[in-house]
């Protein structure tokens, strides 16, 4: 049995213009010690899918899913109580703003205090050492001194780190980690990526990391989910997947690279822009933006082949 | 290089004072220290370096939002001179446009498109109608990729590439010479920053600006780059033309920079380069040499004094006495 496993996940949002399909039939399973990432476009559902997963959407927001576990219980029947219980401890995310995320009426220290009281208990004087202890790890110069900061206090690099240090206080099984390292510059990004990586192999802590920094994706990930449009549209183990992209919107993302464009005058883009709420073409979502795109395309809607290990979403798999 | 520099600046050097405690005298946060350049029209100068390290600041040194603790600052050829709370010449207000990094921050959400493409017309050119703004205002919108229809509409209908396109339409409106990007595209996706990347390339052909590109993406700045400056706390340690820099990184923390940095290639994952320790407080700056705390090659003598910036030849400068510099 896998330590994450969902099956058949749609998120919708009541909109003032009706429901917003922003994430549809979305599967995923990753197992103990494993380090998924998902990438693709912005707006492609990638944040909302972990979100909903940890089940901290707004009230507009309709979640269903066939299934929904965490080590064999059902997400989906907690009572708000377990849900904290295991949200924040074996469970927990950094998210996307760290700035917005961070209370701004508490110093760091009391907020992390606060999880560690919550999840792990323990005397306050240990509390502390463990406090100042994650500070460093994240790489925070002089923790003794910034332990009682107030968020405004730090650069938006430093307040990422202390969300990490929150997300990883409790020892939790499963880290999901969305863009953690966009504020940071590439130093303390490898030390923050070492970080997770030691611990997800000293403690066989599972990862999810959301980025669309390819280079973060070819060194630490696993396995790769693509989305596009709230759709998977493939998922393959990392080194098929830059070798042998399945799925065009997959090829026209790698060729974006500016390391792949070599000398090239332009750069590779893709025309158009993600289909919104009220203008989702028929047929594939990608096909206004897909350079293969034929009328079969246009008209029906692909699903994944059984036979298709990366469940490609395309008519016509690269 | 032909023609005149647009930027000349000579040991740019920006402090702050900051209390840190009440009745304590002010400590002195050295951000920006000797920084000195030559930006020519059409030319693309990166600056890249750790968080912190003080590339925002230079770009507000630049653009004249603040003044320099001490240094010169010529654009256009003139000699900005500039007082603590004074507002910059207008004239040269104009030549120098700054982006800043966020594009879902920086952009009014009360006005549309039109409205604010259409502001600094109203400020620096009274002369113009209400028709002629507006005319000014749509051939920007066409001119970054835009479409007509944007025209009316408010910032939060659009996704993080299409402000950005907004914030660099508005930050052309009035013609600049320089252009200052202070992480232009590292919030966003890659096609469109790769969009984002083409329009910047199309706009300095077409009008020879010159652009100030700080980022920490080195794949990027490697593709649009002329000449690097690689900064650390607060000042340049390394500084040259991209095509050098890039292919012979000297300095011990370029080279740790550039092998920090994840490579798209899942086949070739590599070692890096580890930086040990944490970067130096601002407010107890280590003795001599920044860097050396955190060096791989320091020795003894590194400590005894900060290692000035010197010519390895003649287009590349490097401050680190453990660099082999050419005869004087
Ligand atoms: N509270 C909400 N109400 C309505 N729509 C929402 C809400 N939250 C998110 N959405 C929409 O759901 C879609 C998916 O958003 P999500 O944040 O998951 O994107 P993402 O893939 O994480 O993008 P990014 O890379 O920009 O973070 C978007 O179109 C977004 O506008
Ligand atoms: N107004 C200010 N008062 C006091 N200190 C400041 C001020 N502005 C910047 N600093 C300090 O100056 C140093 C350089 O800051 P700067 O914003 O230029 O860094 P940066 O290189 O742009 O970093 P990042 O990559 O995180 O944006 C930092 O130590 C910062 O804390
Ligand atoms: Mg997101
Ligand atoms: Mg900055």
């Amino acid at each position: 049995m896998a330590l994450l496993e969902i099956e058949g996940l749609d998120v919708r949002f009541r909109t003032t213009n009706g429901l917003f399909p922003a994430v549809e039939d979305a599967n995923l399973s990753v197992d103990k010690g494993e380090v998924l990432a998902i990438v693709g476009e912005s707006g492609s559902g990638k944040s909302v899918s972990m979100l909903a997963t940890m089940g901290l959407l707004p009230w507009t927001a309709e979640v269903s899913a066939d299934k929904m576990a965490f080590d064999g219980q059902d997400l989906r029947q907690l009572t708000s109580r377990q849900r904290r219980k295991i949200v924040g401890g074996e469970m927990s995310m950094i998210f996307q703003e760290p700035m917005s995320s961070l209370n701004p009426c508490f110093t760091v220290g009391t907020q992390i205090d606060e999880m560690l009281r919550q999840h792990l208990g323990g005397s306050r004087k240990e509390r502390k050492e463990r406090a100042l202890d994650l500070l460093a790890q994240v790489g925070i110069p002089d923790p003794k001194k910034r332990i009682g900061a107030y968020p405004h206090q730090l650069s938006g690099g430093m307040s990422q780190r202390v969300m990490i240090a929150m997300a990883i206080s409790c020892n939790p099984r499963l880290l999901i980690a969305d863009e953690p390292t966009t504020a940071l510059d590439v130093t303390i990004q490898a030390q923050i990526l070492d970080l997770l990586l030691e611990l997800q192999q000293d403690t066989g802590m599972a990862l999810i990391l959301i980025t669309h920094d390819m280079g973060v994706v070819a060194e630490t990930a696993q396995q790769v989910i693509v989305q596009y449009a709230g759709r998977q549209v493939e998922r393959q183990e990392v080194k098929a997947l830059f070798a042998h992209p399945r799925h065009p919107y997959t090829e026209a993302l790698l060729s974006a690279l500016p390391e792949r464009a070599g000398d090239q005058a332009r750069l590779p883009t893709i025309p158009g822009v993600v289909p919104g709420q009220l203008n989702r073409p028929s047929g594939c979502l990608f096909n206004p933006r897909c350079r293969y795109a034929t009328e079969h395309c246009r008209q029906v809607e692909p699903k994944a082949l059984a036979d298709d290990p990366a469940r490609t979403l395309c008519h016509y798999p690269l | 290089m032909t023609g005149d520099a647009v930027i000349h600046a000579v040991n740019l050097t920006r402090h702050y004072r900051i209390k840190t405690r009440p009745l304590a005298a002010p400590a002195i946060v050295k951000a920006l220290n000797e920084a000195s350049f030559d930006l020519y029209p059409g030319q693309t100068l990166a600056v890249v370096g750790e968080s912190g390290c003080g590339k925002s600041t230079l770009a507000r040194v630049l653009t004249m939002i603040e003044p320099p603790t001490s240094g010169q600052l010529t654009i256009n050829g003139q000699r900005v001179e500039l007082k603590e709370g004074e507002p910059p010449p207008k004239d040269l207000r104009r030549e120098v446009q700054i982006i800043f990094q966020n594009p879902y921050g920086s952009l009014n959400p009360r006005k549309t498109v039109t409205a604010m493409l259409e502001e600094p017309l109203k400020l620096n050119r009274p002369e113009l109608s209400a028709e002629q703004r507006r005319q000014a205002a749509l051939d920007m919108i066409e001119r970054v990729g835009l479409r007509p229809e944007h025209a009316d509409r408010y910032p939060h209908m659009f996704s993080g590439g299409q402000r950005q396109r907004i914030a660099i339409a508005r930050a052309l409106m009035l013609n600049p010479k320089i252009l200052v990007l202070d992480e232009p595209v590292s919030a966003l996706d890659l096609s469109i920053q790769a969009q984002i990347l083409n329009l910047l390339a199309d706009l300095q052909d077409e009008f020879g600006l010159a652009y100030v590109f700080i980022s920490h993406d080195l794949s990027v700045v490697r593709r649009i780059a002329d000449d690097v400056i690689v900064m650390y706390f607060g000042q340049p340690v390394e500084t040259g033309p991209a095509s050098e820099v890039f292919t012979q990184p000297r300095h011990p923390y370029t080279q740790a920079l550039f092998s920090a940095t994840p490579v798209a290639d899942p086949t070739r994952r590599k070692e890096r380069v580890r930086l040990k320790g944490e970067p130096p407080s601002p407010l107890s700056p280590p003795p001599g040499c920044p860097f050396a705390p955190r060096c791989f090659k320091a020795t003894e003598e590194c400590i005894q004094g900060d290692p000035p910036l010197e010519s390895v030849n003649p287009q590349v400068k490097v401050a680190c006495i453990h660099v082999e510099k050419a005869a004087v």
